[in-house]
């Protein structure tokens, strides 16, 4: 059987690894982009200088013929469903079952401008060297949307001294996600990086200078900011432009079932590109995460090699980087508190540091955890959730879930302080939860 | 205009100009370097206990200025911003300069120490003020290595200061290398006793269980017996049970004065290590080989000793020759250090260290240490395996999961400190220890659905 992946990102790279581990299949992986797989996330740091390239690629070159997975680059025009054939401009390939890990793309809104040069998105290892070409003579940098990928912008223009203005359409950064004080934590954050921080701003226009380049945007407050570079970063969506018009089922996204399979037989669709059409409760028909994809990527290789398994991704988790604060969350954390939740917030008073739990009001369990400069640790948290742990039994407990490296002060105790405050309760926290007490709690049975 | 550059690899960022008191902390250090040129050029412009002062003052102050501009507007955080734009952190021509200057010091310090007489002679003032002696190219290499490992350790701080695991290992190792390794050895040759080296012992210090201690030191009283037991009791008892509760970061990257100076003077290179599979393959031969040879070594002294001579006595002078040469001289000093910039800084560490392959061993084999992996939340992004020193590849488990527990980590915790999503922490733990390198743990899939497959890769 030929299995024919599309798409060399994490979860095409993962079901070709889960695929060859459970067959002798001829696998067989394409991709426009680069020749190798690479982490898409550490693009950031190529930039910024950390990182080469090759020290992005997860795997050494010689993996993959090791591996008996084949590797093509090219770009695949059009698909042919009913006989199984992938159209590209290197010539024709026949496949038996195919998978569709085709990414996101950068979402544009049609602002007037929006595809001049000087203007792009961060996605693709194209866009990082279109960013790079235009930073030499580079005196400012706009950055159109307050999401992750826009603040990574922010700070590769940053690491190289490039002054940037940031506009937001929110009032305050990416605070759809994060709740109020987390979301002002980032704000003053950026700010004290000597970034242009315009909340509540939007773009409404890109103008031209005579070469067709980008030279200035104006805003909706009708300012007008001078610019040698617009980066736009407002989301993303699947990238499935070449899909349309098939007899492939889509919407937003490929839409698969539980066992991620499309509405075509053997044609099955995992990572960002994938929209579920029953979503599991609590979670989006979409999530362009890394964490997503790579177990969609999993599951996908154990349902083509005969057993069938629903996709299930577990509790939620995610995690991310604001300039040098380290953001983690897990459990569902949504930014406005539902009714029935309570909410239990620590700030550290350097203003860069914070613990929040949430918890049912009613059954007192644990909804789930945000972290701000200080890191969790995930199994703990998981065990917590899943077992519907009561508020307090965490709070005294809390130094399970620590995380930090050694020696770190630790905060739990100003944690359980600020819930014995708010409640009038006086718990106390168990003092040294090191990893032997976390071991324990892990292989307890509750 | 300048060119635009759409290959893989990116242009060079335009670096900020440098502060007038950066210039002004150049200029320092310049002058103490200037002075040392002078000395070893062989001119005495002024005494040479002025010339010292002003080269010391020179570069200490010079280089505590500059550190101190360099970071005290930055906000706290990991500081990587260019490593690989700038020639000197990526193995450019400043690199090449420099791995080439400090290679023919140490060609001079070995081979010829004639050639070093004005630098040396600068130094009397100071040895006799520590030892009551004038001085030698030791003293003089001793002098330049705690003063490295001094600066550079508080410039490391000053980087690292969000961090309280690198700022307190990084204070140990400044402290066992001035204490132990610089001042303690300078006191007791002033009192007129063997300048004995306590941070470092079998196999490191390739005789320090040489037999004729026996005969030799056991007539100095006292000192001698306790220089033969401690040269017995920490190789053979407090590193195994150190190792065993903490790993060999206790050594490596907390008393060690070749991991301390790795750790200070290094830390700018730890990125040059090769983290290919194929050098991997090369570290195991060659750090197992060398702690064969001088076991090996060892043992013929010890036979030639019991024998009086009779039975090897012909072969052991040449062999513990060679060792000398090859190992203690070529390749811990001259390629160990001379190369920090362009192999990275654990070279010796990684595919030479004696005592490196033994603690590695035991933190294989019996130890509670391990680097816990977070759950799923690795990114892949490389940052880790890219500033292990040690050139393990550390995101090849952390992306699956699985903890890391390798022989050659030496817990410098850098690779948790610049990662950038939390996954990785260093901690000690007896109850799972069996199970400290369990694999798949990332898979939401259960185990006993599906049937857990033996990953290749
Ligand atoms: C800058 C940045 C930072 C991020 N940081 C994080 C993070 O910290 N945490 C997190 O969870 N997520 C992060 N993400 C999101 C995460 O990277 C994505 O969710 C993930 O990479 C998606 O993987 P994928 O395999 O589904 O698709 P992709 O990685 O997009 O791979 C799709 C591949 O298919 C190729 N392709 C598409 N169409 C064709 C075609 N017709 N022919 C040939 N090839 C084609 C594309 O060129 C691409 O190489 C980040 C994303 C970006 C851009
Ligand atoms: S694995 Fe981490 S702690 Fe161990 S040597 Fe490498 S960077 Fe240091
Ligand atoms: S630095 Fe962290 S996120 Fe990046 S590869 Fe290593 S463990 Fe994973």
């Amino acid at each position: 059987m030929h299995i024919a992946i599309i798409g060399n990102g994490i979860s095409g790279v993962t079901a070709a690894r889960h695929l060859r581990k459970q067959s002798d299949h001829k696998i067989t992986l394409i991709s426009a982009e680069t020749d190798h797989f690479f982490s898409r996330t550490a693009l950031m740091y190529i930039y910024m200088g950390h990182m080469r390239y090759k020290d992005t690629k997860p795997y050494e070159d010689y993996f993959w013929s090791k591996n008996r997975i084949e590797l093509r680059k090219d770009y695949v025009e059009q698909i042919d469903f009913q006989s199984k054939i992938l159209n590209m401009k290197g010539g024709n390939l026949k496949y038996d079952k195919l998978i569709l890990a085709v990414g996101s793309a950068p979402n544009k809104f049609g602002w007037p401008g929006q595809d001049l040069k000087g203007v792009g998105g961060l996605y693709s290892f194209q866009d990082l060297e279109n960013m790079e070409a235009y930073s030499p003579n580079l005196k400012h940098a706009v950055i159109v949307g307050g999401g992750l990928i826009g603040i990574e912008m922010a700070e590769m223009f940053h690491s190289r001294h490039i002054p940037v203005t940031f506009l937001v359409r929110e009032a305050s950064y990416w605070n759809g996600v994060l709740p109020p004080e987390e979301s002002a934590m980032i704000n003053r954050h950026i700010l004290e990086h000597g970034i242009d921080l315009r909340l509540s701003t939007e773009l409404k226009e890109i103008l031209p200078n005579d070469k067709g380049e980008a030279t200035a945007v104006i805003t909706n407050k009708e300012e007008k900011i001078d610019c040698q570079f617009v980066g736009l970063t407002a989301g993303v969506h699947p990238n499935i432009r070449f899909l349309k018009n098939t007899t492939l089922e889509v919407q937003k996204g490929i839409l698969v079932n539980e066992y991620l399979e499309t509405n075509l037989p053997d044609v099955y669709a995992i990572g960002d590109c994938a929209q579920a059409e029953n979503p599991l409760p609590g979670r989006r028909p979409i999530e362009a995460i890394w964490y997503t994809g790579r177990m969609m990527g999993e599951t996908v290789a154990y349902n083509i090699c005969g057993k069938k398994i629903a996709y299930d991704p577990g509790f939620w988790f995610n995690s991310a980087k604001f300039f040098d604060i380290e953001y983690q969350v897990y459990g569902t954390m949504p930014a406005k508190l539902p009714e029935d939740h309570e909410t239990l917030y620590w700030e550290h008073t350097d203003g860069k540091k914070s613990i929040r739990i949430n918890y049912n009001k009613n059954t007192q369990q644990v909804e789930g955890f945000n972290l701000m400069g200080v890191r969790f640790r995930s199994e703990v948290c998981e065990k917590w959730i899943k077992e519907k742990t009561a508020i307090k039994e965490v709070l005294q407990n809390l130094g399970l879930a620590n995380f930090d490296p050694e020696f770190y002060p630790q905060f739990e105790k100003d944690v359980v302080a600020t819930y014995n405050n708010k409640t009038g309760e006086n718990l106390r926290l168990k003092p040294n939860q090191k990893l032997n007490a976390v071991q324990r709690f892990l292989k307890s049975f509750s | 205009m300048s060119q635009v550059n759409s290959s893989l690899a990116l242009s060079n960022p335009q670096q900020l100009e440098i502060s007038a008191l950066q210039k002004v902390a150049l200029a320092l250090v310049g002058l103490g370097l200037l002075v040392l040129i002078i000395a070893f050029a062989g001119a005495q412009v002024v005494s040479s206990w002025v010339m010292f002062r002003i080269s010391f003052f020179g570069i200490a102050m010079g280089s505590l200025l500059y550190t101190q501009q360099e970071y005290k507007n930055k906000p706290e955080g990991i500081k990587n911003n260019g490593v690989f734009f700038k020639s000197i952190s990526s193995g450019g021509v400043v690199a090449w300069i420099l791995g080439i200057v400090v290679t023919g010091f140490y060609v001079c310090l070995y081979w010829f120490p004639a050639l070093l007489e004005g630098i040396i002679r600068m130094h009397d003032g100071l040895s006799m003020i520590l030892r009551g002696k004038i001085a030698d190219q030791w003293f003089v290499y001793g002098t330049f290595y705690t003063v490295a490992v001094l600066l550079m350790g508080i410039k490391f701080i000053y980087k690292y200061r969000h961090n309280k695991y690198q700022t307190i290992r990084t204070l140990s190792v400044m402290f066992f290398q001035l204490g132990f390794a610089y001042l303690l050895p300078a006191f007791l040759a002033a009192m007129n006793q063997p300048e004995e080296y306590f941070s470092y012992f079998w196999p490191l210090d390739s005789y320090a269980l040489r037999p004729d201690w026996i005969g030799s030191k056991a007539g100095i009283g006292n000192f001698g017996y306790f220089v033969i037991i401690t040269g017995f009791l920490l190789p053979f008892v407090v590193t195994p049970i150190l190792t065993y509760l903490y790993g060999k970061r206790w050594y490596c990257s907390w008393v060690c004065g070749c991991g301390g100076l790795a750790e200070t003077a290094g830390d700018p290179f730890r990125q040059l290590s090769d983290k290919s599979m194929k050098a991997w393959k090369i570290e195991r031969w060659m750090i197992y080989s060398v702690l064969v040879a001088i076991t090996l070594l060892t043992v013929l002294l010890w036979v030639n000793h019991q024998t009086h001579n009779n039975l090897l006595g012909g072969i052991t002078e040449p062999y513990k020759k060679t060792y000398g040469f090859l190992i203690a001289q070529m390749f811990s000093g001259v390629i160990g250090v001379g190369f920090y910039p362009i192999m990275g800084s654990r070279v010796w560490c990684r595919f030479g260290c004696p005592m490196a392959a033994i603690l590695g061993l035991q933190q294989k084999f019996f130890s509670r240490f391990r680097i816990t992996t977070n759950g799923g939340q690795c990114i892949s992004c490389g940052n880790c395996s890219t500033y292990c020193e040690m050139g393990i590849d550390v995101r090849h488990y952390a992306q699956r999961g699985q903890n890391i527990v390798r022989a050659s980590c030496v817990g410098c915790g850098i690779c948790a400190a610049v990662c950038p999503r939390g996954v990785l922490k260093l901690e000690n733990g007896s109850v799972d220890i069996d199970q400290r390198t369990e694999e798949l743990k990332t898979i939401h899939i259960s185990a006993d659905e599906v049937g857990i497959l033996e990953m290749d890769a």
